[in-house]
């Protein structure tokens, strides 16, 4: 009886961290599709891609619960946690000193840029 | 899961369309990653676990390393006008049609009754456990079962890599014009990151675990030698990338290089003539131990070794040719 | 709920795949294969699940290593085109700055 509230309840969580990861990634498809220039698309990108990933992992490894597979999942989840935003900082820096130049907003009533 | 295999198949056509579209050779470079990427995936729904890493270890990754070294050798744009001529295309979309129409006389995919099943797979789906006892199929007819074809295999990546080295250069006789090293100082190196360099560090020797864990968990697992070989490769490379070219080729000198891809290839030929020497035919494994079957296992564990050692090898020769780039 | 996540990653290679399609410049295209090979790892974790084939994941770990490594050999390459090709401000497009 207990074991069985125990599974639903951990049935529960992974699948609602599946659920919040999928709707991490979706929302970062869809920056990366409709924002309008390239650093605020590769923003867009990277941040929801690190969460979600790290959400959908997270549900798959209480999904397996103590296995094997966990282990491999973990490896994988440090490994993306360590490496995206490693990536993300390359691809921002190579870009600036390629000479992308970010769109700034001119400020109208001074004329001076933010 | 016919539905995720329609959207693999359709990635794999898309960027295969923009890779051969792009004027820009750089841009069909990373289109072909992505196709050889989702082609990884597409061999993984079809349960053809061994291929599918492989292709992504060598697909993904070596071979969009080495690709990008050429480049960065010759141009980038594609020279020259695109002519769409007529003959040809209708010639193409003829035959196009004529497959498709043919492939629907296929029997299903996965049937058990289908041809292909019925003659020799089910007998080494049957001898497998009783002759060699591993779990992993697939390593057990490369190894054991067509283990000439798999010898082939290492001497045709062996002599690619002579080939590449008799195009690039190694060992002339004069002093090099423009040394590896100078040409690490030339180009701006992803190494004056500090943040890269550190991150990638910290990485590269997990990467080279992760692949010794492939090789020698590949009678369990899916692995074996090639792609652990390419993983191992992959290391490396990353390596070269983040500190230079020139301290890869410090690190692991051509010479020696060529000298482990030969040992390679040397193993799998000397367990073969070795069984001989024991009284069994060549490549015969079962009488390398008293046990046979204990035989076969030793015997898939040196070979796979060999074809490790030869890719690993191979595949890292070539990309310090190419980015180390001297000139003569 | 794992079929779900399935259909959202491939809907999100989707969107990744035409930006990369769209993207005026280089930087748009290497984003997106970026995306669609962290997201292939994923979809590849989740469809080892869905087959209940849990010694499928050493795919995943091996792609996730290798999609780091094609990344940064990509970055090198355009970091010394710069270099190698002084007129790389026009084959970089600039997107029109939204007017504020």
């Amino acid at each position: 009886m207990e074991n069985e509230l125990f599974q639903t309840l951990t049935s529960l969580l992974a699948y609602s961290c599946i659920a919040i990861g999928s709707a991490f990634i979706v929302i970062g498809g869809i920056g990366v599709l409709r924002m309008p220039e390239i650093y605020t698309r590769m923003h867009a990108s990277s941040v929801t891609e690190t969460a979600g990933s790290l959400f959908v992992l997270i549900g798959l490894m209480i999904l397996s619960g103590l296995s094997l597979a966990t282990v491999k999942l973990f490896a994988i989840a440090l490994f993306l946690l360590f490496t995206s935003p490693v990536s993300t900082y390359a691809l921002v820096n190579t870009a600036l000193v390629a000479g992308q130049k970010p769109a700034v907003v001119k400020d109208q009533t001074s004329g001076a840029s933010v | 899961m016919s539905f995720l295999f329609f959207f693999t198949l359709s990635f794999v056509l898309i960027s295969a369309v923009l890779a051969v579209h792009a004027r820009d050779l750089f841009v069909s470079t990373i289109w072909l990653g992505v196709f050889s990427l989702m082609m990884a995936s597409n061999f993984f729904i079809l349960d053809a676990a061994d291929v599918a890493i492989t292709e992504a270890a060598v697909g993904a990754g070596v071979s969009t390393v080495l690709f990008l070294s050429a480049l960065a050798l010759t141009g980038e744009k594609e020279s020259g006008r695109r002519v769409y001529r007529l003959i040809p295309s209708i010639a193409l979309l003829t035959l196009a049609v004529v497959l498709m129409i043919v492939s629907l006389d296929h029997p299903r995919l996965g049937d058990p009754s289908a041809p292909v099943h019925q003659h020799i797979a089910p007998w080494y789906l049957s001898e497998t456990p009783v002759l060699i006892d591993i779990p992993n199929v697939v390593t057990a007819v490369l190894a054991s079962f067509r283990g000439y074809d798999t010898l082939g295999e290492t001497l045709v990546v062996f002599t690619a890599g002579i080939g590449v080295l008799s195009v690039l250069g190694f060992r002339p006789k004069r002093k090099a014009v423009v040394t590896a090293a100078q040409v690490s100082r030339r180009t701006v190196r992803i190494r004056d990151h500090l943040i890269l360099r550190v991150v990638g560090k910290l990485l590269i020797p997990v990467i080279m675990l992760f692949a010794l864990v492939v090789q020698f968990h590949g009678e369990y697992s899916p692995g074996g030698g090639f792609s652990a070989g390419a993983l191992f490769a992959a290391a490396v490379m990353l390596y070269g990338i983040l500190e230079g070219p020139d301290r890869s080729i410090k690190a692991m000198p051509q010479v020696i290089m060529l000298r482990l891809a030969a040992l390679g290839a040397s193993i799998y030929i000397f367990v073969g003539i070795f069984g001989m020497l024991l009284g069994g035919n060549f490549l015969d494994y079962g009488v390398l131990s008293s046990n046979p079957v204990a035989g076969q296992q030793l015997g898939i564990l040196l070979i796979e070794f060999g074809v490790g050692l030869t890719v690993a090898s191979v595949l890292t020769m070539v990309f310090n040719a190419f980015a180390g780039r001297e000139t003569y | 709920m794992l079929e779900v996540c399935g259909l959202a990653l491939l809907v999100t290679m989707g969107l990744a795949l035409s930006r990369g399609v769209l993207g005026p410049s280089i930087f748009d295209r290497v984003l997106a294969v970026n995306m669609i090979g962290t997201k292939t790892v994923l979809l590849l974790s989740v469809i080892a699940f869905l087959y209940d084939r849990p010694d499928f994941i050493d795919l995943a770990l091996a792609y996730a290593l290798i999609n780091f490594i094609g990344v940064m050999a990509i970055l090198q390459f355009v970091q010394n085109k710069a270099l190698r090709n002084p007129s790389v401000e026009k084959t970089v497009s600039q997107d029109r700055p939204p007017e504020a």
